[in-house]
């Protein structure tokens, strides 16, 4: 169920997250308000009777049940740097030591979905203002404590940091830290534009990836045509959304379990998909008035008063997972035995789907969000490790074509999703020798029409798991000591290292 | 149509020179050297049918007294290539520039540019020569890999086509050179020094080992490029000799490297002033 249905359960999940010796003091009190959030019903509307019915038939997934703060905010740092805050009793900083200090005070106050602030700027921009006069040593002694701290006290791999698209010197010695503090925290972007970003600059970026799976590379071009007139930023896992603004919330379509409900092709088409469009759109339309008419967040966060967010800005994200058993099913609807990833037919099925997709969701009119007409975005959905359900649009970890290929298929569906989207690469060891090889690669996938795309090389510790990271080590030891460990995500990502084989990813060979 | 014979192609190496390129393997060498890693390259099949008879999927047949390769059988076992008493291969393909081309172009986009190689790949001047303008057409840059026999103040055409020569300098002792390569030769330090001169010297590359002369060959070549880097970048790989792939009797006889020794000649080479230096 969505809510417990009687007081037992409810006292039930209380206890089993006090007693539960695998979880941080921090990572209870967060589990709690779980708990204290599922003693109640869905926000009610004219679609929920029908949105729990689909839900127990786990074709879509509620994701923020009483939201009580957006999920994802990303709070115009600029602003912050240039006027301090009122409400945190913070002046403007005039070196790098109070930049630091104002941004983890900062960071404190910045909620979110997870807790946890979901975006920390932009740190090349932050910095280098302040880098003036400083010797390289000096930069590099205070970030290397201020990462330090992000990774010790942001207990969850979806704090979002972000570089780029200039080269800066703050950028070149946080990359150098990246590798040396072997951290998966915070998560961190390029944001990559091939005419602004150097390719000495990417590079190094390629390099850093290739021992720590950060950063992962955003093609900035695309996304600035996305969000104008407004700036964005990359946060989360990789959603791009814009600065001073952020997302409602998520909910998330299971592609698969849709066509699997399907007689026919036609009937998923015509009937199935339509109405499970409407179901999730209207739910997430009556739980987006609540957390705008009803939470507190909107009308009391400090960071909505200093005007650091605004609430035209953010909106509803219409996630879905499992395009791949989408495909799949409906060509075997089809009598044809085609997998998605490995036929045009195939992949040109996929395209179909996405097409349907885009025009329902498109379809629902929003009183909400202006600055993106009153739409939502469409969502390339991970999943948490649910077997048989592939993340977003990708092929199946066990079913990947040769990499060119590869990048060509998943540039068909790219395009689709303003906001968050993305694709993983690991390669051999001997790739380190030659980072520009693989640029040369990533400039190609963007050429053709991908969005984000990331990498690690096989021997890496820290890995990409759908769009977070974690270290390999850290996820084997909590699991074989039940035992704790600051980032909540260590815990949670062993299912899905299990069920989607993530780390059998095809390592793909550097000859 | 001019056609040569392809060994292989490799969409997607990162060993072959700078950044990402597809390269393209000619069969076929006029050197015969000791320590060659992929001694399947240096002759032209004859004909003679011994492969036939032994490969386990009958992927090889003859058709009007020529061995026929069939890829969609063949499960690259390289039992063939043990078979071959003549170090050549059945699995070759006599392609057209234009052929090479479509591959190439595929590729495109995910490539820095193609890099040839071999066999030794300047053998087949006129074809590489048409292949490069066509390269060169899709904003790709071509970069030829030569076992250092072409004498590029001879043959101004194909250095004009080029983007620049990755060159083995064997040895700098030419009765060395000489008994390394199986024939004659000498003057290969002229020779790398005037496309250096030119800035069209893009890669040196010396096999090491303690049974060569390795130390003078790695003083002498980065003594006399250092100071013409300044007319491009010239990468000088120092590279360990390894058994893998060698062919009797001199896979036992020829001693792999320590890796201390190797440093001490990055360390040799970098004091000469070569700027960048890789062991592999």
């Amino acid at each position: 169920m969505i809510w417990f249905e009687n007081i037992d359960e409810a006292r039930q999940a209380v206890m089993d997250v006090v007693q539960n010796p695998a979880l941080t003091h921090e990572q209870q009190v967060m589990q709690l308000a779980g708990v204290a959030c599922k003693t109640l019903p869905c926000i009610e509307g004219p679609y929920t009777e029908e949105f729990v019915k689909l839900y127990e038939e786990q074709m879509m997934i509620e994701m923020d049940h009483i939201p009580y703060v957006a999920r994802y905010i990303l709070p115009d740092y600029a602003k912050f740097m240039k006027n301090g805050s009122k409400f945190l009793r913070l002046d403007p900083p005039k070196n790098l030591y109070e930049a630091v200090t104002n941004l983890l005070v900062m960071y404190h106050n910045t909620p979110s979905v997870t807790h946890f602030p979901v975006y920390l700027g932009n740190f090349g921009e932050l910095f280098e203002p302040f880098c003036d006069g400083l010797t390289d040593d000096e930069i590099r002694t205070i970030l290397r404590g201020f990462m330090i701290q992000l990774d010790r006290t942001l207990g969850d791999s979806f704090v979002h940091a972000n570089l780029g698209p200039e080269e800066t010197r703050a950028g070149n010695i946080i990359l150098d830290l990246v590798a040396e503090l072997q951290n998966a925290i915070p998560n961190m972007t390029l944001l990559y534009d091939p005419d602004i970003t150097p390719d000495s600059f990417a590079e190094h970026c390629i390099s850093t990836s290739l021992v720590s799976a950060n950063p992962a590379f955003a093609y900035d071009p695309e996304y600035k045509k996305a969000f104008a007139p407004y700036p964005y930023a990359i946060a989360s896992c990789y959603n791009g959304l814009p600065l001073g603004g952020g997302a409602f919330l998520l909910h998330r379509l299971e592609l698969g379990h849709a066509a699997r409900a399907s007689k026919s092709v036609d009937d998923f088409f015509d009937n199935v998909l339509p109405h499970a469009v409407e179901v999730m759109a209207g739910q997430m339309e009556t739980t987006i008035e609540f957390i705008v008419e009803k939470s507190a967040f909107f009308k009391s966060s400090w960071l909505v008063k200093e005007g650091l967010i605004d609430l035209d800005k953010f909106v509803g994200l219409f996630g879905m997972v499992g395009l791949a058993e989408c495909v799949d099913t409906l060509m075997a609807l089809d009598g044809k035995p085609d997998l998605f990833g490995e036929t045009d037919d195939a992949n040109q099925m996929g395209v179909r789907v996405m097409d349907a997709l885009e025009a329902l969701v498109n379809r629902h009119e929003s009183k909400y969000s202006p600055a993106f007409g009153h739409k939502f975005l469409l969502h390339a959905q991970v999943g948490l490790g649910e077997p048989g359900v592939t993340p977003a649009t990708r092929i199946p970890i066990g079913r990947e074509i040769p990499l060119y290929d590869h990048l060509r298929q998943c540039a068909l569906y790219h395009h689709y999703f303003q906001t968050g989207v993305g694709d993983i690469f690991p390669f051999e060891v001997t790739a380190k020798k030659n980072p520009g090889a693989i640029l040369d690669i990533f400039k190609g996938a963007f050429k053709l029409g991908m969005r984000y795309i990331s990498t690690y090389a096989e021997d890496s510790d820290l890995i990409r798991v759908t769009g977070y990271l974690v270290k390999k080590s850290e996820v084997m030891a909590v699991h074989d000591n039940n035992e704790a460990a600051i980032n909540d995500m260590s815990s949670v990502a062993y299912v899905t290292l299990q069920e989607h084989h993530t780390l059998e990813r095809k390592v793909r060979s550097v000859e | 149509m001019i056609k040569a014979p392809i060994n292989k192609i490799i969409d997607q190496s990162f060993v072959d020179g700078p950044g990402n390129r597809t390269a393209v393997f000619f069969q076929g060498c006029n050197y015969h050297c000791a320590y060659c890693h992929n001694p399947e390259t240096i002759n032209l099949c004859m004909n003679c049918g011994l492969c036939v008879e032994t490969c386990p999927v009958h992927a090889l047949s003859i058709v009007d007294g020529k061995v026929v390769w069939n890829e969609d059988l063949c499960c690259k076992c390289d039992t063939c290539l043990k078979t071959c008493p003549h170090l050549s291969s059945p699995r070759v393909k006599w392609m057209t520039a234009d052929e090479v081309f479509e591959r190439i172009k595929r590729n495109a986009p995910f490539i820095k540019g193609i890099s040839t190689s071999g066999g030794e790949c300047t053998l087949y001047k006129p074809f590489l020569i048409e292949l490069f303008g066509k390269v060169k057409g899709l904003g790709l840059t071509a970069l030829i890999d030569s076992n250092g026999s072409m004498d590029f103040r001879d043959n101004q055409d194909l250095l004009d086509a080029c983007d620049g020569v990755m060159l083995d300098v064997k040895s700098t002792e030419t009765e060395e050179y000489c008994s390394l390569i199986g024939g004659d030769g000498s003057g290969i330090m002229d020779k790398a020094i005037y496309l250096a001169s030119l800035g069209k010297l893009t890669e040196v590359r010396t096999v090491c080992s303690p049974d060569f002369s390795s130390e003078k060959t790695v003083d002498d070549v980065s003594r006399s490029l250092a100071e013409y880097q300044n007319k491009g970048d010239i990468h000088y790989r120092i590279i360990s000799y390894r058994h893998y792939g060698v062919r009797e009797p001199y896979r036992q006889t020829i001693k792999e490297p320590s890796p201390d020794w190797m440093a001490h000649l990055e360390q040799t080479a970098r004091n000469n002033g070569m700027i960048h230096v890789t062991v592999v």
